[in-house]
């Protein structure tokens, strides 16, 4: 369990988490009064009016009108101060500031991408700089998704073919967990991202590592490295045991049979076309749900991706 | 001594056609009951294989697409198959016309159709789980709902067929209420259960058609692409979520209004008093029907419908905590001065007061906006309606079925192995759902299979909890099937009671009344009249 | 109990006397209307929402419907309104004959009103003026002019059922009203059946002009 948050809440790491803690507060210190005051009267009253002897007439009182406003007008205060706290707090969530820097989400089962102006595009991490208004917007290809940070107590639904928009501030540096709130279907629980808040200095650094990446390492490094990033591994393993998908291992070189019933050996040009349009060929015993992944990788990860599929098969050389 | 009087509504005729095609509302009215008793014990099981799966993160029990099927399941099975007709068509069949006076309801015809549609739409609903199950979640949102390759159609069409067999009901209890009260039995004498049922019918009639043509839509969608709510089509997920809440906002008055409607005779009757506000409580009650159809937007705060639209939706959504505040203090003003006894539907009734209101009171953080942003779709949110469905429902179903078991079955059943389930259940749905609460607000999704580590130990807790759970609702349906058939007989009026009900002897005559009956007193008249009880306290 | 007595035999056990269970049969038929209402008001909304999103669309698709036999269905089914409430009429003074005939006539004016249904469905049919995925035809400018038609379908679809439906009861009515079932003491199935024949008549009368009229 997180520690630093309260009982209830998570700890908060952005500008608006205090705020939704008040009014959340807010809404538990009345609740807990009333709730107090409505079991202690069923205590007092079951001990002080419970029956002793025969049963007898009863007092016949069916009205007090004081009484009967009191409790009326105090609740109708208190949901008003609750409903005005809430809406406050919900408008200053809606309203994106206009220094926000702005990054595209989208979601698709099971996973999320993100694209920076600067022409990165990450899988599942989402790298911000602190104290810096970030605005996302959230668009999905397939069903609808939910962006969800409990830190920043933020969350929108992710819809198809139309943009929605939310946005923070974070001013702690961290990372924390980022979950798809809307159910979409098996992996939905596996849709499990991380924020990741860091100096200004670092995202800098960072943006441009990412624009380079892979730089320095051999092509199989490299695809191990975006085998993890582009989150093949939430549906392909490399030790061979069936997932979502069929195993990476020993892929390279095997014939394939087809739902169709065609058959092929796995090749470059069949991986590649595997990645960017999976709907066409689907191997036999497993269903269409992999994603394309055109526009989500650039070709020389493609090519890594390839290299690094070689190296977990023994009959290549 | 106490005997069963004869001939009586369950020996009068033999043979089991004689039941499966009565005209008797009592009859009806125990068809119902066994009918979702069947589907509260299975959505029960489906409930311990949830909590099972989820006590540890990872596979445990099942696969991820199983486990999707299951809380589906067990979700629509407990709304549609259970919680829904639970009350009004099980102990509302069997008691509303002899609380008013009448020898049956309306349209017995109609009555007895209304139950074969609930069997023919349950056997649809359950057929779904060979036919490949549903891993939509209960709400059935599009576009998933269009594309997932599971028995959606099978499911949505069942419960389409079990929506008339709730419209039936209804119109049949507004039609009974209007016209068959016994001579000078006028709307202000009614006991509160009836006022909660004719809420509740108000609500069956007017909302349960708009989920139909909901789900033909949604058929029409997946058989013929038709487009409405497809987004690459010109269509909109998001009019689905509007359709579907229209109704099942108001649904979920649907289910707590009869409760409420038990809990009134429960607390008046075992305090012994006069029941303080009846016009109040009765007048609630519509009050919470009327603004429950304005209210269904609070579901969809994140979706992205505008910020005037949040604003509106859940404005309204507060204004329904305060008629439901106003029957939460007059039920305790009740005991007030009262002379109260502490039997088994009275343990129900104060074990509601205590969970509806967690149950409510949370509902409040879900309707200020900027709390639901951070738990919608969380377990908080689980917790909730468990408080208020489980917490305030099924107590009031349990002490409705208690307080009226001797009347139905003319036997009692045994008050020590009573008292020690509801001692169970109470605690062990505390521990199981409490936990909830804890876990939503730090953030934990709902209809989550897998769940990181550190969430471990409250899932746990909560597993272990609903064990407890579990055995209670075990035990309690022991004794009392035993009871229906072993227990000692209890006589015309064990508790001393003084609406109809219980002035007929028990079980009731088939046309109710061995004479008509006779408005001799108000229905919560304790400061002006004594019963003796015939099955008296120890 | 002893309401045996002076108990007329299409008067059920439980209600009291023949004007109650009059009542109640009436009171309970509104409450029905009521929710056949509710169910073509989600179609309704429908039709309204996409049709605030692509008023164009809905312009140009409407053209594609035939007017003259939307108004001739019009009026078929008013007059089997009419023949309908006659039939009550009849049986009210105690004329069966007439009152059978009126009933075989509402049955020829919807039969009438189905066929040419019928012939505007086949139309559409072969031109591939179709709902959803099967909408083929290229005619109609606009956004998915498909959803027009998909809403059409349903509308009048439904409404077609109900026409069915409600065919099937009045000839349940003949029958009974042949064999004497009914009198000017009681004709309350009658009635009611003729209740809902009036509202199939008074939805198609708000369908005709959303169509064929505005579109
Ligand atoms: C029996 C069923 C039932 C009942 C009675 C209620 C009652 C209420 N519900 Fe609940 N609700 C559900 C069943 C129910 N709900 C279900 C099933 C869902 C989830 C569906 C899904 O997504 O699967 C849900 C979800 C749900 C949401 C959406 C959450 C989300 O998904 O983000 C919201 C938001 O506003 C909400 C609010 C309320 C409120 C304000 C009440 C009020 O009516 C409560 C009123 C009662 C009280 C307030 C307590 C007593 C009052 C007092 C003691 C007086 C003092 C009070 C004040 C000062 C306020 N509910
Ligand atoms: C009336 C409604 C109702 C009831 C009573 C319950 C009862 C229970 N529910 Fe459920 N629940 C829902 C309605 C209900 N639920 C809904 C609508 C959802 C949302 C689904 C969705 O997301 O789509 C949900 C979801 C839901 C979840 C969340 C799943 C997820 O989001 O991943 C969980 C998890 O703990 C849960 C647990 C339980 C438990 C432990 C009980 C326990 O209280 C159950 C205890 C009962 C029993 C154990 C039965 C015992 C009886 C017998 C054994 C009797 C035998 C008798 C005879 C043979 C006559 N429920
Ligand atoms: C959501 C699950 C999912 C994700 C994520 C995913 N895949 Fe797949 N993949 C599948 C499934 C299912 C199949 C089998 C069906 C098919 O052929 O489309 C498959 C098939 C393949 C195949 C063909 C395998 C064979 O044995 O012929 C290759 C190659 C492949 N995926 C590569 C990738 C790469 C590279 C990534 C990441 C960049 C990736 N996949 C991400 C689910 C996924
Ligand atoms: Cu994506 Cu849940
Ligand atoms: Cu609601």
């Amino acid at each position: 369990m997180d520690t630093t948050g309260t009982l209830f809440m998570p700890s908060g790491a952005s500008t608006i988490s205090g705020e939704v803690d008040a009014v959340f507060n807010f809404i538990l210190i009345a609740g807990s009064i009333i709730f107090a005051i409505v079991v202690g009267l069923i205590i007092f009253f079951s001990v002080r009016y419970r029956r002793r002897d025969k049963p007898g007439l009863t007092s016949g009182i069916s009205h007090n009108l004081k009484l009967e406003l009191t409790w009326t007008i105090i609740p109708v205060i208190l949901v008003f101060f609750a409903f005005y706290f809430g809406f406050k707090t919900y408008l200053k969530m809606s309203i994106v500031p206009g220094n926000a820097i702005e990054i595209k989400a989208t979601g698709q089962k099971w996973f999320w991408s993100f694209d920076y102006p600067e022409g990165v595009t990450t899988v599942n991490e989402l790298v911000v700089p602190v104290d810096q208004p970030v605005k996302v917007l959230l668009s999905s290809q397939d069903v609808i998704h939910s962006f969800f940070v409990p830190n920043f107590r933020i969350k929108m639904d992710v819809l198809p073919n139309r943009y929605t928009v939310t946005w923070f501030e974070a001013h702690q540096k961290g990372e924390y967990n980022l979950f798809c709130a809307e159910y979409c279907g098996t992996e939905h629980s596996e849709m499990v991202g991380k924020v990741r808040v860091v100096s200004e200095s670092e995202y800098q650094n960072w943006l441009e590592e990412s624009s380079t990446a892979g730089e320095g390492m051999t092509p199989a490094e490299y695809g191990a490295k975006l085998y993890i990033s582009k989150s093949c591994n939430t549906c392909h393993s490399i030790d061979g045991t069936a997932g979502n998908g069929p195993s990476f291992k020993n892929i390279f070189g095997k014939t394939e049979k087809f739902a169709d019933g065609s058959q092929a050996v796995v090749d470059e040009n069949y991986l590649r076309e595997s990645i960017l349009e999976p709907a066409n060929k689907i191997v036999a015993g497993y269903q269409n749900i992999m994603p394309t992944y055109q526009g989500l990788v650039k070709d020389r990860e493609i090519d890594a991706l390839i290299a690094y599929m070689k190296t977990l098969s023994n009959e290549q050389q | 001594m106490n005997t069963i009087e004869s001939p009586n509504y369950m020996n009068a005729k033999k043979g089991i056609l004689s039941w499966l095609f009565t005209l008797d509302h009592k009859r009806i009215g125990i068809l119902y009951l066994i009918g979702i008793m069947a589907a509260f014990a299975l959505g029960g099981i489906l409930a311990m294989l949830i909590r099972m799966e989820l006590i540890h993160p990872g596979q445990d029990i099942m696969d991820a697409d199983t486990y999707n099927q299951v809380f589906t399941l067990h979700g629509a099975v407990m709304i549609f198959l259970f919680i829904i007709p639970s009350i009004p068509a099980a102990l509302g069949n069997f008691f509303l016309p002899i609380m008013i006076g009448a020898r049956d309801v309306a349209f017995p015809k109609l009555n007895l159709a209304s139950w074969w549609i609930f069997i023919g739409g349950s056997l649809f609903a359950v057929f779904s789980m060979y036919a490949g199950a549903v891993d939509t979640g209960w709400t059935f949102y599009t576009p998933y709902s269009t594309k997932t390759g599971t028995a959606v159609i099978s499911m949505t069409l069942g419960v389409f067929i079990l929506g008339f067999s709730s419209i039936f009901t209804g119109l049949n209890f507004i039609v009974t209420i209007h016209k068959l009260r016994a001579p000078g039995l006028t709307w202000y004498k009614l006991p509160l259960f009836v006022w909660g049922l004719y809420a509740t019918a108000i609500i069956q009639v007017l909302a349960t058609p708009v989920l139909g043509m909901t789900l033909i839509l949604l058929i029409l969608e997946r058989v013929f692409q038709i487009g409405i709510f497809d987004p690459a089509m010109g269509g909109d997920p998001v009019l689905f979520q509007h359709f579907f809440w229209f109704y099942s906002h108001p649904a979920v008055y649907i289910m707590i209004l009869p409760g409420m409607g038990i809990i009134s005779e429960l607390i008046s009757v075992f305090a012994h008093k006069k029941i303080f506000g009846y016009k109040a409580i009765a007048y609630s009650s519509l009050a919470i029907a009327f603004i429950s159809f304005l209210v269904w937007g609070h579901h969809m705060f994140v979706s992205g419908q505008s910020e005037i639209a949040a604003m509106i939706f859940s404005f309204l959504t507060f204004l329904v905590g305060i008629p439901s505040g106003i029957k939460v203090f007059n039920w305790l003003t009740t005991l007030y001065k009262g002379s109260i006894t502490f039997e088994t539907p009275m343990l129900y009734a104060l074990s509601f007061l205590f969970l509806f209101t967690i149950g409510g009171l949370t509902g409040i953080f879900l309707g200020a906006l900027a709390t639901d942003v951070h738990l919608h779709d969380t377990y908080f949110v689980v917790a909730h309606f468990h408080y208020v469905m489980v917490g305030g429902t099924v107590m009031a179903f349990m002490g409705g079925l208690h307080y009226w078991w001797p009347k139905m079955f003319g036997r009692m059943y045994n008050e020590k192995w009573a008292k020690f389930a509801a001692l169970l259940i109470f605690v062990g749905f505390n521990i199981t759902f409490f936990t909830q609460f804890i876990l939503g607000s730090q953030g934990m999704p709902r209809r989550y299979y897998n769940y990181l580590d550190q969430y471990q130990p409250l899932h746990a807790f909560s597993s272990y909890g609903s064990w407890i759970l579990g055995l209670g609702f075990l035990i309690a349906f022991i004794y009392l099937f035993y009871a229906a058939f072993k227990g000692r007989p209890a006589g015309r009026n064990p508790w001393g009671a003084l609406t109809f009900e219980w002035e007929t002897p028990s079980p009731p005559p088939t046309e109710n009344f061995d004479k008509d009956p006779v408005l001799r007193h108000e229905p919560y008249d304790y400061d002006k009249v004594l019963v003796e009880r015939t099955y008296p306290e120890k | 109990m002893n309401h045996k007595e002076g108990h007329p035999e299409f008067l059920a056990h439980h209600f009291a006397e023949p004007e109650q269970q009059h009542e109640s049969a009436k009171f309970g038929m509104w409450v029905f209307l009521l929710t056949e209402i509710l169910l073509f008001g989600g179609l309704f909304l429908a039709y309204t929402v996409f049709r605030s999103w692509n008023p164009d669309m809905f312009y140009n698709a409407h053209l594609a419907l035939d007017r003259t036999l939307g108004a001739v269905n019009t009026v078929v089914l008013i007059t089997s309104s009419l023949t309908m409430a006659l039939a009550i009429r009849s049986i009210q003074l105690n004329r069966k004959k007439h009152s059978m005939y009126f009933l075989i006539a509402t049955l020829v004016f919807a039969a009438v009103f189905l066929v040419i249904k019928y012939f505007e469905y086949s139309h559409k049919i072969h031109l591939g003026q179709l709902p959803g995925k099967y909408y083929t035809y290229t005619g109609i400018e606009g956004n998915n002019p498909h959803i027009f038609f998909g809403i059409y379908f349903a509308m009048t679809g439904l409404h077609g059922v109900h026409v069915i439906a409600g065919m099937i009861i009045i000839s349940w009515i003949l029958i009974r009203a042949s064999r004497n079932h009914f009198s000017h003491e009681y004709y309350t199935p009658m009635e009611m059946t003729g209740l809902y024949w009036h509202l199939v008549d008074l939805i198609w009368i708000f369908l005709f002009p959303l169509f064929y009229l505005i579109g």
